[in-house]
This record gives C-alpha cells, sequence and structure tokens, in this order.
C-alpha cells in the first residue's frame, strides 16, 4: 500500500455506527423507516463507497 | 399454522433439494485437480477469482440461520435485535485491513488454518492448539444451527416438530456429508450460486410484496411497534437509555468476530488473490443490506400477527401464512439449501483444522498428503455427524446458547491472529494467557446472566452493560500487553519463520 494515509478514512462508519446516542431516535422518518432504521440502512452503501475510496487511493 | 402437510409446498421442496443435490456432486468433477491434496480438497486449490468468491463468502456469512435468527431476534426483542446490520456493514471494512494479509502469508507458506499462521508466526504449538480448539469449539454449534435451520423449514411445510420431521433432516443431512466427502470446498461453491439467486428471489419478493399486503412500512413499523409494547416484558423499537452501551459493543464485538471464524478464514484463504479479497470486501455489504431488509421481516410477522413459541419459527411460519403454498415451498427449500452451504464450509473448516493442527502435530508428525486430506474428510463427517446429533438430541435452544458462546470464544483468538498479522511485539505465553483469562471470564459472564451476550458489570454505584465478549477481549488485551511488555524487557531471539514482505501481496 502506498497511501496510508487513506486507510484512516476507514475509521468514519465504525465512529458513525458506534454512537449509538446519536441515531436510537424515531424522527425524522423516511420511506416510513423511524431514523433508527434509514440511518442504520443508509451507512452500508457508505461503508462500501468508504471501502471503495480507499482501495482505489490505497493501493 | 393448519394441521396437515402442504403438498404443494412439499413437492416444490422436495424438487428443489434433489437438484441441488445432483449440482453438488457434479461439482466434484468442476476444476478438476487432484483432490487428494489437503489444498485442493479444503481449499479448491486457491483458485477462486472474484465472483465465486462473492458468492461463497455471501452463501457462507449469511447462513440460513441468519435468516432464521436475526428476524426472530427482531421479533423478539424489537430495536435491540437490529445490531446485526451494522456489525455486517463494518465488518467487511476490518475485513478490508486484515484479511489481504492473512491471505499473503498463508500462500507463502501453503498455511491451510489460522492454526498454521500461529504455529508459523509463533513457533509456539500451545497457542496454535489454542486457536485451533477455540474455532473447533465454536463451530460445531454453528454447525448445528444452520441443521435447525433445515429442521423448521420442513417443520413449516406442515409436517411440525414429529418424529416424521427427521427424515427430510437425515436427507439433506446425507446430500451434506456425500458432496463434501467427495467435492470438499468445490462443493459448496458451486451451490452457493444457486442458494444465493434463490435466497435474492426470495428476500426481493418479499420486501416488495409483504409491505404491499400490510400496508406499506410505517404501517409495519406502527403494528410492530404496538405488539411489541403489549407484551408481558413490553419491548419497543427504539433502544432505552441503558442500552446503548450493549448495543454498541455487540456491534463492535461480532464486527471482529465474524472473519475469526474457521468458516470464514476458509472462504478467504481459497479465493485466488489479495485483490480478490479486497474487491469483495468492496461488494459483499450488498448481501448486507439484504440482511437488514430480511431483518425487518421480524417486524412484518409482528404486523401479519404471525404466533410462534420459538423465535426460530418466526420466518417460516411468515412464509406459510401469507404467501401462495408453491412460493412458501419455494422460500422454505432456499432456507434449506442455504443451510447446506454454509454448514459445508463449517465442517470442511473444523476437518482443516483437526488434520492441521492435531493430528499433523500430535499424532503424526510425518502425515503423507493423501492420508492427509483422508483423515479431513472422515473429520468433516465426523464433525457434521456430532452437529447432527447434537440437533437430535438437544433441544435447539441448546445450540442457539452455545453458538452464542462460540462468539465470545472465537473473540479471544482476535490478538493472536489477526494482531500478529500487523506485528511480532506480543509474545505467545502473554497472548496464550490472555486468551485463557477472556475464555474463562468471556464464558462465565455468559453463564451467570444464563446465557445472554450483555452482562452488567457493577462497580461501586455503577453498573456498565456490555457485551461478555468485548470485556473478555478488554482483559485478554491488557493481559497480552502487559505480558509481553515484561517479556518484551529481556529480549531473546524470537521464533517467526515469516518475514515482513510475506504479508504483502498483488
Amino acid at each position: 500500500m502506498k497511501n496510508r494515509k487513506w486507510l484512516w478514512l476507514l475509521l468514519v462508519p465504525w465512529v458513525a455506527l458506534l454512537s449509538v446516542p446519536l441515531y436510537s431516535r424515531s424522527g425524522p422518518t423516511l420511506f416510513g423507516f423511524p431514523f433508527f432504521y434509514w440511518y442504520q440502512f443508509a451507512w452500508v452503501p457508505l461503508t462500501a463507497l468508504i471501502t471503495a475510496i480507499v482501495h482505489r487511493k490505497a493501493r | 399454522m393448519s394441521a396437515g402437510i402442504d403438498w404443494v409446498a412439499s413437492a416444490v421442496f422436495g424438487m428443489l433439494l434433489a437438484l441441488v443435490a445432483a449440482i453438488g456432486f457434479v461439482a466434484s468433477r468442476w476444476k478438476r485437480a487432484d483432490l487428494h491434496a489437503i489444498e485442493e480438497w479444503g481449499l479448491a486449490g486457491r483458485r477462486f477469482g472474484t465472483l465465486i468468491t462473492w458468492f461463497l463468502l455471501g452463501g457462507d456469512l449469511f447462513t440460513a440461520y441468519t435468516v432464521i435468527a436475526v428476524p426472530g431476534l427482531i421479533y423478539g426483542t424489537g430495536g435491540p435485535g437490529f445490531f446485526a446490520l451494522s456489525y455486517a456493514a463494518l465488518t467487511f471494512s476490518f475485513a478490508f485491513v486484515s484479511m489481504p494479509r492473512l491471505w499473503s502469508v498463508c500462500k507463502r507458506h501453503g498455511y491451510v488454518t489460522a492454526g498454521d499462521f500461529v504455529r508459523g508466526r509463533y513457533g509456539s504449538h500451545w497457542l496454535a492448539l489454542a486457536v485451533t480448539l477455540t474455532g473447533i469449539l465454536a463451530t460445531i454449534p454453528y454447525l448445528a444451527l444452520q441443521l435447525v435451520g433445515v429442521q423448521v423449514s420442513v417443520a413449516a411445510l406442515g409436517i411440525g416438530h414429529t418424529s416424521a420431521s427427521i427424515i427430510p433432516l437425515l436427507i439433506a443431512f446425507g446430500i451434506l456429508a456425500g458432496y463434501t466427502w467427495k467435492g470438499g470446498l468445490r462443493a459448496p461453491a458451486s451451490i452457493a450460486l444457486v442458494k444465493d439467486v434463490m435466497i435474492y428471489a426470495v428476500v426481493l419478493t418479499c420486501i416488495i410484496y409483504l409491505p404491499l399486503r400490510l400496508g406499506g412500512y410505517s404501517a409495519i413499523f406502527r403494528s410492530a411497534s404496538i405488539a411489541l409494547a403489549a407484551r408481558p416484558h413490553p419491548a419497543s423499537l427504539l433502544l432505552a437509555p441503558n442500552q446503548y452501551l450493549s448495543y454498541g459493543t455487540l456491534v463492535f464485538g461480532s464486527a471482529l468476530a465474524l472473519f475469526l471464524y474457521p468458516h470464514s478464514i476458509t472462504a478467504i484463504l481459497s479465493s485466488s488473490s489479495g485483490a480478490v479479497i479486497r474487491r469483495n470486501c468492496v461488494y459483499m455489504p450488498a448481501y448486507t443490506f439484504l440482511l437488514g431488509l430480511i431483518a425487518l421481516l421480524g417486524y412484518c410477522a409482528l404486523a401479519a400477527g404471525v404466533k410462534v413459541a420459538s423465535s426460530s419459527d418466526v420466518v417460516p411460519a411468515l412464509f406459510v401464512k401469507v404467501l401462495p403454498s408453491w412460493f412458501a415451498g419455494f422460500c422454505l427449500a432456499s432456507l434449506a439449501i442455504g443451510a447446506l452451504v454454509p454448514a459445508a464450509i463449517m465442517s470442511i473448516a473444523a476437518a482443516n483444522l483437526f488434520t492441521r493442527n492435531i493430528f499433523r502435530e500430535y499424532i503424526d508428525r510425518n502425515l503423507q498428503p493423501r492420508s492427509e486430506t483422508l483423515i479431513a474428510r472422515a473429520m468433516s463427517l465426523a464433525i457434521a455427524l456430532a452437529a447432527l446429533c447434537f440437533v437430535l438430541l438437544a433441544p435447539p435452544q441448546y445450540a442457539i446458547n452455545l453458538q452464542l458462546l462460540g462468539g465470545i470464544w472465537i473473540l479471544q483468538t482476535l490478538p493472536a491472529v489477526v494482531l500478529g498479522l500487523f506485528t511480532r511485539w506480543f509474545h505467545s505465553v502473554a497472548l496464550l494467557a490472555g486468551w485463557f483469562a477472556g475464555m474463562v471470564v468471556g464464558t462465565s459472564m455468559a453463564v451467570s446472566q444464563h446465557l445472554t451476550a450483555v452482562y452488567p458489570f457493577h462497580f461501586g454505584t455503577h453498573t456498565i452493560s456490555a457485551y461478555a465478549g468485548v470485556f473478555a477481549l478488554l482483559l485478554n488485551m491488557m493481559i497480552a500487553l502487559g505480558g509481553s511488555a515484561f517479556a518484551n524487557a529481556f529480549p531473546r531471539p524470537r521464533q517467526d519463520e515469516t518475514s515482513v514482505e510475506d504479508y504483502i501481496s498483488a
């Protein structure tokens, strides 16, 4: 790996998903999903996207 | 569930199972090689590219039991059961950093198991034995749960939990044992594709059809919330403030544990390059998203008024209640087939561990490749049989409880296996002591809470409730760090057959 700095970016989803008090709320809802649910759903593609960026940059 | 067997569903179920059995047996001819070498039988020659690895890992990590257990948990506990989604997203970013290194060093030195790696890295057969025994112990109840998955799908066809339901279970077991013996890792890899396509069809249909029938997601969440609140022990869609830490630690601990399981490592080592693994860590979250939607089937079941005694019956009962017979049969078959893929990989992984790190280490050091593979084959059969006996003789709750302990146990191998990929600073005796303390403390914490994952830790007037596996890992790490710092104060030559560049792969 050349650009090891980019690996730090992988910590972002960990911080986002381990900050439980931040997202254990019911509103605002999206497509009928309480915030608690759609927030965690949203972080699935975001985690994949961040991993993809690191994969590209740190190669 | 009405009495009597649903013949349409049963016929569909039977045909699909027969089809998959046929594919599994043909697969032993696929990418033909000398199946008398353990790297061929047990790792399929480390030749799987991006696409096959994707299906194999998907079939391996998102097991039939997951499809049954996660919605069951949500059905039972509400919000606190949803941690599966977050950990299944984070686990791939963890794997992205660590698993290509493991693949690389294992390829370089011909290691087949995590035990092989630890043996080579630290030169300690005791530490390797600890990793091996933990792996085998954690795998057997997990494997048993896959068979429970087959059992509940069969029961939902209307056969019920009677003595007659043993016959389909035995047939499924026969398929599993037969094709694993013959094709090794190639067999589950070939049916993983069929299994995944079927599960995708099931899930996509369910997430479109069920909300339409049940009045949309807002209605589903609303009725689920009412149903959970009306329980004798009321539950909620959200977390109570005293559940934040336990939720977070369950996400954290489970994300770190998933890739330590022998069946995950076997699938990783069977891929053809580090790049294949990295690419898969980017694509795998597609399954995670699906898992989240599967989890919500628990709320669909609440909204549809499904009432079951055991949480493992939630999903099968939902299928039977709301879907047309033929499609319910398709769904139940995909659950049963979905159980066979991970079950096969688990039995192979545990067999590899036994053969390489117990038999070859302690019984016969000059094992020829041919007899090594024969022993691995026999062991895979023995391990699957042990799991079958487990399912037939013990109530399913035993397997569920032991699988919970298995998660705590496997997490204790993290310092030796994963930290060992990055540094040789740790001392093998300190790692062994940390492992032992983690195993004892983690187990007693879970046992003291009547086998639940969350332990309330009291000090003074405060109580910290968190995942027992993470408490145990903390202690494990403190001992490993302290002990290694102490041991390193007296420099001695270190045993290590690997070198820095072995870990860096293309």
